[in-house]
């Protein structure tokens, strides 16, 4: 889409809604390099939510939204859950079917729009919390990995079903007393970063959202591999804390205490060679535009 | 593509795509419906179900198709991937399991692609959850249903049971009796779904074996012509494609207020899809020459079936005849929307009327009977179930014992 699509004709500017008229005026759509510095400069592409006050699934969306690529040419595909609380709220179009047949929706929508829009890219990511990719979903997310799928998949991990109120997931750590695992979690944590590296994923990173900066690079890195090369993979600590019992304030210490070495989150990843190639292509392209920018500064103080 | 254009015959909406009169990516030109249906000089074939499903695939300029294979569909679908390697279809490729497929083909329907796929007995069931997820969604996928058994123990023999679980998804449901209305019902199927006020997914069910792997002639269109293009742009709802701007759907998320507003819009919704069920009449009757077909409607005795089953009735009224018992048939075409006033109007006069079936429940007896005031004179049957055939001699038996009259043990 281009950026002129969303414009609003001027007979009709008064009547539009204001937030609407802040998305046109002050949205990143079609910025070069936009990312999570942009939260708090411009209109954001999401317009409130109705999670939990603190919820880190609330601020590891925004981080996302703003630091996609080409948010005026991609595609959300949800799942049932707390993110679709949010998805009705979010100003890229996104889908919402079914619990759990998120990766099958992302793979005939990716394939529809490359016949549809052949000379165009777009960009499909899949976001879905723990439920819905690994444990009703986790052929249909697998399938699609095999299949080569170019879509990114997001996985917000809360290590159980929040939005039915606290039960055991596949990604839940063993020995965790929740509804459902009355006598706690009895195997352990599904490891899907590893079983996506062994399905196929050209790039698989597992991370909490404390740090917007990683954020960014994941999902930056993610779209572009997806597009380019082949299926990807996101896992992020979103904790509940609502449910594991800490307050509104204590989800960011949760996400560092939990990716310390050794922790359950300690970053990771695993990059195809392929993928490292685009990687840092990618990188040595910022840099060298970094570096013009620099230097066309300096000469412009000179002058 | 919803202008109607009356040509004095036909009372037919017609299409007013921009494409019209342009050739595809196989040279295959996009013509207009009432041309493409009437005026184009057909070719006569002598085809199996499966080939007739291929034949009209590979002129209805399909964007997309997902294959899974199950008996008895798994054919046609193969057959379907044989116009892909031959590049008449955007895309094609095998899912994974029903379920996931019809979740391929929602993504790609909301994608803005026309979608085909079909399914079978307990790919059906396994698919369900995402029938009204289609039709809440306004996707007008069409899936070709070549019914069979879905009971246990594991069959898959022919059975028309599976269409009783469609019924209240919110999709068409549309039923050929023949090779030849299989291949029109799927081409027409696709323009009538389509319409901006219909907009809704179509299931075109046919009768597994009787049709999809017996030869039947039927005359198909020549290669050189094609469909319209979909246009995803005259949808009830938004594309997914971000080509048009995104808008924020609702004020608060749809699930998770328990208030009376959230209730209404949700009633609302259904009400919604229920009235495009029936809109869909006002495009089917022209297309279809009305929704049932009667022949000798004014007679005493009447057959109403829908399938396979009218054949075999067809063939029973006529050994009746040459034992001077005089029986009328009446045809069912569109199971969804259901021809309520037509049926009521057609059975007023008729003392006896008997609903052969291929399942063991008799759902379109039951259909029939809810809607007709005298319905003690409705006879739900005879019925088979399970695979087994239903020889016309069964239904000329279940005729003459209602009526009283001598019946002679079968020979068989």
């Amino acid at each position: 889409m281009s950026a002129e699509k969303i414009k609003i004709c001027e007979d009709l500017y008064d009547i539009m809604p204001p937030e609407y008229q802040d998305i046109v005026e002050n949205a990143t759509y079609g910025k070069e390099g936009r990312g999570w510095k942009d939260i708090g400069e411009s209109k954001e592409l999401i317009e409130q939510h109705s999670l939990c006050a603190g919820c880190p699934e609330s601020i590891a969306f925004r981080y996302i939204l703003a630091s996609l690529p080409a948010p005026e040419d991609t595609v959300f595909v949800g799942s049932t859950g707390c993110t679709s609380l949010v998805f009705p709220m979010v100003a890229v179009h996104n889908i919402h079917s079914l619990f759990g047949n998120q990766n099958a929706i992302a793979t005939g929508l990716k394939r529809a729009l490359m016949v549809r829009h052949p000379d165009k890219v777009k960009d499909v990511v899949v976001l879905a919390g723990d439920g819905a990719t690994v444990d009703i979903g986790l052929d249909m997310t697998m399938q699609s990995w095999f299949r080569q799928e170019k879509f990114t998949t997001i996985c917000f991990d809360n290590e159980l079903y929040a939005n039915t109120g606290g039960q055991e997931s596949g990604l839940m750590q063993k020995g965790f007393v929740s509804k459902m695992a009355p006598v706690g979690k009895l195997f352990d944590k599904v490891r899907l970063p590893e079983i996506a590296r062994e399905a196929g994923c050209h790039y698989v990173v597992m991370m909490t959202s404390s740090k917007p900066n990683r954020v960014e690079k994941a999902i930056r890195n993610a779209v572009h591999v997806a597009r380019e090369i082949g299926p990807t993979y996101i896992q992020i600590y979103t904790p509940c804390i609502l449910e594991i019992g800490k307050q509104s304030m204590e989800g960011l210490d949760e996400m560092k205490d939990s990716e310390g070495i050794g922790g359950r989150f300690t970053y990771k990843e695993y990059v195809t060679d392929a993928a490292a190639a685009l990687i840092k292509e990618m990188d040595d392209a910022e840099k060298a535009a970094k570096k013009a920018a620099r230097e066309k500064a300096k000469a412009a103080a000179k002058a | 593509m919803n202008k109607k254009v009356i040509p004095e015959d036909r009372k037919i909406i017609s299409s007013t795509h921009v494409k019209i009169g342009q050739k595809n990516q196989k040279d295959q030109v996009h013509t207009e419906p009432n041309e493409f249906f009437y005026g184009v000089e057909r070719i006569t074939k002598f085809f199996t179900g499966s080939e007739v499903i291929q034949s009209a695939i590979k002129v209805s300029h399909c964007d997309v198709m997902v294959a899974y294979p199950i008996t008895p569909q798994s054919e046609a679908a193969a057959l379907i991937g044989e116009l892909f390697a031959d590049g008449y279809i955007g895309d094609y490729f095998r899912g994974e399991s029903e379920f996931a497929v019809m979740g391929q083909c929602a993504g790609a329907a909301f994608g803005g692609a026309r979608v085909f796929t079909t399914t079978a007995g307990p790919g059906t069931l396994r698919a369900m959850e995402n029938f009204p997820m289609w039709a809440g969604s306004r996707l007008p996928i069409q899936v070709c249903v070549t019914c069979r058994g879905v009971n246990s123990p594991l069959s898959i023999q022919p059975d028309t049971l599976e269409m009783s679980y469609l019924l209240e998804t919110g999709m068409l449901i549309w039923h050929a009796e023949t090779a030849q209305d299989l291949y029109d019902f799927i081409l027409k199927g696709f323009i009538v779904a389509e319409q901006p006020d219909v907009h809704v997914p179509i299931a075109v069910c046919c009768d597994g074996f009787f049709v999809t792997h017996t030869k039947d002639t039927v005359d198909i269109l020549p290669d050189d012509v094609c469909l319209p293009p979909y246009d995803p742009y005259k949808s009830p709802v938004p594309c997914m494609d971000m080509e048009c701007p995104p808008v924020r759907m609702m004020r608060d998320p749809f699930i998770m207020k328990s208030n009376y507003i959230h209730y209404a819009t949700h009633a609302s919704w259904q009400q919604e899809i229920h009235a495009a069920v029936e809109r869909s009449r006002k495009h089917t009757i022209p297309f279809l020459d009305g929704l049932i077909d009667i022949e000798n409607g004014d007679r005493d005795i009447l057959i109403i079936g829908s399938g396979t089953a009218v054949s075999q009735s067809r063939e029973a009224i006529r050994l009746l005849e040459l034992e001077g018992i005089k029986v009328g048939l009446i045809k069912i075409k569109t199971i969804r929307p259901f021809p309520h006033e037509e049926v009521r109007e057609a059975l007023k006069n008729a003392k006896t009327v008997f609903v052969p079936e291929f399942n063991i429940v008799g759902w379109l007896a039951r259909e029939i009977k809810a809607i007709v005031p005298d319905n003690d004179k409705i006879i739900a049957g005879p019925h088979v179930a399970g695979g087994m055939t239903m020889p016309s001699e069964v239904i000329v038996v279940e005729v003459k014992t209602a009526l009283g009259l001598n019946v002679e043990k079968i020979k068989m």
